[in-house]
């Protein structure tokens, strides 16, 4: 059962051949014969998720309408605040703080009656590509645990990965959701920014942060996107417009004279050859499909990176220097005699890992007046100008395609010391976020060379974020047929269970 | 041996530039639902927003716009219409998110004007205050250091943070520099103070109480040799929380700074701190290293984009423009120029209007205000405002003393028993047993028992010397407790002794 989809659970607990109760159960003892190999979760919610289940049971007794995926279990990036359950966004400096109150994401969650099982592993404040940037110990890829997961959402990647749940939140704020789906063999999405709320998810950097859906299919995705987007009123930036009907467009699969644009700049050159192998071949099965493949040059996603660089670290200078030693979470130094601000440097200098500390310094100079047009407002003309590059694209394709990162998994600690090769994983995700559109990564199959799954992403308009459920469900079909299966069926498998 | 302020505005033209921050009346905080009454206990109105928890998100009060653009308005600026909140980095405790939600290159009021009257050596002049901008930003928390000396943060033993103040909105209106006014400066920062807060009550935005905080003006001066171009350096005096303190202030500075360069020293540009009973100020922070704010648009919040028809709907909203209000009510009533001058220096044209508003003649409010209550004020070393006497208490006395039933100097009883806290007129009247004694048998039983105590002085004004009246009237007063109405006491005394 824990390897089947969220559809095919709900249409087993609709039918009563399980309860949710059990199905949780059955998640929890999965993670408690995996998760010491994974280490995806960093806190298990099992009294809560199964007295949520118990609810959901109840209702379903009573003859209740329930949403599509009620009773199914979740596993929530620990970046998302969900009131009374510890919340450390991967930070030694929010140990112990427990927040008095609901994301809009969990509200939703909850309002749907998904369960949530417990909160995933994270690069500290999602600011890394492997989870290795973790207080609390990285996260090892289920398809072989000597590598990483991707990051920072490598915790809820790796949970679904090794079936630990079947639907998990991301954010992604540079491909944080999609970067983990492509090296884990799992479905990620980006939606539209502004097409989430963001109350409540831990900012890393606020013009960029999107907390999305992750599952094993499409359609699964799809139904959890679904059931977490719409406009808040406690998010300024959240759009007031009906949510794209992206469970439809998951469901129908129909790319007939759609065109795809394939984006000549993310792809050649640096990109592993099983990636671009598997690359490929997706285009063809699309074309096989009906669609039309075109080719876009997007000539100023040449910039992304270093503008990226530049504008998600002043935003997290600004956005971390809560983090005080004030109000909450951790407190260092409080002797007496200790000044406040002695108090407040003690505890960052402990509280924040290397990463986190090199993108505040980073962000605070590029702030410091003298600076600050050289560096965040160039950084903003270069994003103006991908937005310009995506729009012009936009006119040419319906959607645009790449491979989701250069290479599959690479090894824990391969790249832990070299910054820029690890930046560079996020090279073709990051477009993306600077434009605030919406990005989905799913499996088009393993490497040759290595094995290791492959991610593709589409790439949607503002607000269409349909259109890139209905070239990945269409995508996600030709694929089963090609593999004889889903793709995370190659994945070798952990524990006892199966 | 230090200068006269003569000697300094003979050699030297002040600069003047003021900035205020006016806390606005809105019913919740700028960026979250938290109540804002002022005075509850600590942090009971603090919520994820205003307290930064992790995750917690700001979104901009409706009303605080409004009330921004209203002001802008009404300082003839023009309203933005594209305009930005950005956030001020620095760290600070009582700062929750240790950056304050502010406006920064892009406010939402810019180039606006307020035209300001003093009575000069040549009657009454005008001089136009230039605004620069007018932005909105939040308010921060509200430390106690306990354990120090001076109440400061260094030194102190602990903090004690009150969350409440965070989050407040607050609009900050900041002037151009404001050359010539010369000698007038202290009289024109204080009158463009007092015209900002009369204009913001008249808009009902803001309490624009100066003593509780909620107007606050800091004021900056520099001197410059008179015909030299160059401005001088600044000084920047916080937080003076009354219009006197606003002149006092400013001449203050123009003092010290025309010291310091005469004696060929150098002003230092730093804020400085208005020392209420001194007059004086001293030094605070230094300015001399700017400090880095590291301001960037604030990513959490879209743009403010306010709809030309709602702009212009605001603008025929507009109350009538204090200024103008003042003209008609000196037409209304009559008063002289230099009289009508004396009341808005006095700061009492408010409490005299609504004292003519519940009935009473405008002649005799404005002489009760600016005369007998004032002198009390003076007495007590209070201002008139913060006196246990109200415009209601006022009214219903003049309109016993038309009535009959006080006379003025009973009437004076009154006063000092209401502002004595013996309660309202009514209450003052029966305790003391206050009453006039108009009973003429009463006063005829008087007036014969003084007549024959005086006789000789009886048979002069029956005599006809008149002026001898007044020795019997006294009498007549005394025996009276000072309670008759000593016109009718008099008459009937004229005619008894045949001269009516």
């Amino acid at each position: 059962m824990i390897r089947s989809s969220a559809v095919e659970m709900a249409s087993a607990l609709a039918k009563g051949e399980i309860t949710s109760v059990a199905l949780t159960q059955l998640h929890f003892d999965r993670i408690a014969s995996v998760d010491t190999d994974v280490h995806a979760f960093l806190h298990l919610d099992t009294d809560g998720a199964l007295a949520q289940a118990a609810a959901v049971d109840a209702k379903r007794a009573k003859g209740e309408k329930l949403s599509p995926l009620a009773g199914i279990p979740l596993a929530l990036k620990d970046v998302l605040v969900q009131k009374g359950i510890p919340t450390t966004c991967g930070s030694k400096i929010l140990e112990g703080w427990r927040p008095p109150y609901d994301s809009t994401v969990v509200t939703n969650l909850k309002n749907n009656d998904i369960i949530i099982l417990g909160k995933t592993n994270m690069d500290e404040f999602a600011m890394g590509s492997s989870t290795e940037n973790s207080a609390y110990g990285p996260t090892h890829n289920p398809w072989d645990l000597s590598r990483i997961p991707g990051g920072s959402g490598g915790g809820s990647a790796a949970a679904l990965a090794a079936f630990e749940a079947p639907l998990a939140i991301g954010t992604d704020t540079g491909g944080s959701i999609r970067q983990p789906a492509a090296v884990t063999g799992t479905v990620g999405v980006k939606p539209t920014y502004g097409g989430v709320s963001r109350y409540g998810l831990v900012a890393f950097s606020s013009s960029l942060d999107q907390a999305g859906p992750c599952a094993r299919t499409v359609l699964d995705t799809a139904l959890l996107h679904e059931a977490i987007a719409g406009h808040d009123p406690r998010d300024s930036t959240s759009i007031n417009a009906p949510v794209p009907n992206v469970v439809a467009a998951a469901k129908s699969g129909d790319v007939k004279g759609m065109k795809i644009g394939v984006v000549k700049e993310l792809n050649g050159d640096g990109y592993q050859p099983g990636v671009r192998a598997r690359f490929d071949e997706s285009l063809e099965l699309l074309a096989k499909a009906g669609a039309e493949i075109v080719e876009v040059s997007c000539p100023n996603f040449e910039y992304a990176l270093a503008a990226y660089y530049l504008i998600a670290p002043s935003e997290c200078s600004s956005n971390l220097a809560r983090f005080d030693a004030m109000r909450y979470g951790l407190r260092v130094g409080d002797v007496d005699g200790a000044s406040a601000e002695e108090v407040m440097n003690l505890t960052r200098e402990v509280g924040f890992g290397r990463e986190v500390k090199r993108r505040i310094i980073l962000g605070t100079y590029a702030l410091s007046s003298g600076y600050y047009d050289a560096y965040y407002g160039s950084a903003q003309k270069v994003r103006t100008l991908i937005t310009q590059d995506f729009t012009s694209a936009f006119t040419k394709a319906d959607v645009l395609v790449s491979p989701t990162c250069p290479t599959t998994a690479f090894k824990i600690g391969e790249k832990s010391n070299d910054p820029l090769a690890m930046y560079l994983n996020d090279i073709a995700t990051i477009p993306v976020n600077m434009a605030g559109i919406g990005g989905m990564s799913l499996p088009s199959g393993v490497a040759d060379e290595d094995g290791l799954p492959v991610g593709f992403q589409i790439m949607s308009p503002v607000m269409k974020d349909e259109r890139m459920y209905l070239v990945g469900a269409a995508l996600e079909a030709a694929l089963l047929s090609k593999w004889g299966g889903p793709i995370l069926s190659k994945a070798p498998s952990l524990g006892g269970l199966a | 041996m230090s200068l006269t302020y003569d000697d300094v505005i003979a050699k030297y033209e002040p600069v003047l530039g003021l900035e205020v921050h006016v806390e606005l009346n809105t019913n919740s905080k700028m960026f979250c639902g938290c109540s804002t009454t002022f005075g509850a206990e600590p942090n009971t109105q603090t919520c994820p927003v205003c307290l930064a928890l992790p995750g917690a998100l700001p979104t901009v009060n409706e009303k605080a716009i409004e009330s921004t653009i209203k002001i802008g308005l009404a300082l003839n600026c023009s309203i933005a219409p594209f305009s930005r909140f950005a956030r001020k980095n620095y760290f600070y405790p009582d700062m929750p998110k240790n950056f304050q939600i502010s406006q920064y290159d892009e406010p939402i009021c810019v180039n606006g004007y307020v035209d300001v009257e003093i009575d000069t050596d040549e009657g009454l002049k005008k001089f136009r205050v230039e605004i620069e901008r007018v932005h909105m930003e939040e308010d921060t928390g509200k430390s106690l250091h306990v354990g120090g000396a001076t109440g400061r943060i260094h030194g102190a033993q602990y903090s004690l943070l009150d969350y409440n103040r965070a989050g407040i909105p607050l609009v900050e209106i900041v002037t151009k520099i404001v050359p010539g006014t010369g000698k007038y400066a202290p009289e024109v920062a204080k009158a463009y103070v007092g015209e900002l807060r009369d204009i913001l009550r008249s808009l009902g935005v803001s309490d624009v109480k100066m003593e509780q905080g909620s107007l606050r003006c800091d004021a900056n001066v520099s001197l410059r040799l008179i015909g030299a171009e160059k401005l001088g350096t600044r000084s920047e005096t916080k937080n003076v929380n009354s219009l006197r303190s606003v002149e006092r202030a400013v001449r203050g500075e123009m003092i010290r700074h025309a010291e310091l360069l005469n004696k060929g020293e150098r002003v230092v540009q730093e804020t400085r701190h208005f020392q209420e009973e001194s007059g004086l100020t001293r030094s605070g922070r230094s300015k001399e290293q700017a400090e880095d704010y590291r301001y960037f648009p604030e990513p959490d919040l879209v743009p403010v984009e306010p709809d030309a028809t709602w702009i212009e709907e605001l603008r025929a909203q507009l109350p009538e423009r204090p200024s103008v209000h003042r003209k008609r009510l000196q037409e209304e009533w009559s008063v002289p120029d230099k009289e009508m001058a004396a009341m808005i220096n006095a700061d009492l044209l408010d409490i005299v209007e609504a004292t003519v508003i519940l009935g009473s003649d405008p002649t005799k409010a404005r002489s009760w205000w600016l005369g007998e209550i004032s002198r009390i004020a003076n007495e007590q070393n209070v201002s008139v405002k913060e006196l246990a006497i109200t415009p209601t208490d006022v009214a219903e006395i003049v309109s016993l003393v038309v009535q009959g039933e006080l006379t003025d100097k009973l009437a004076r009883q009154v006063v000092e028993g209401v502002i004595a806290g013996e309660g309202k007129p009514a209450a003052v009247i029966s305790a003391r047993g206050i009453k006039v004694v108009n009973d003429d048998s009463a006063l005829m039983a008087a007036i014969e028992k003084a007549c024959t105590a005086q006789p000789e002085t009886a048979e002069k004004v029956r005599a006809g010397h008149l002026p001898a009246a007044g020795a019997l009237i006294g009498a007549i007063m005394k025996e009276t407790k000072g309670q008759a109405d000593a016109a009718r006491v008099r008459e009937l005394l004229l005619g008894h002794l045949g001269q009516a």
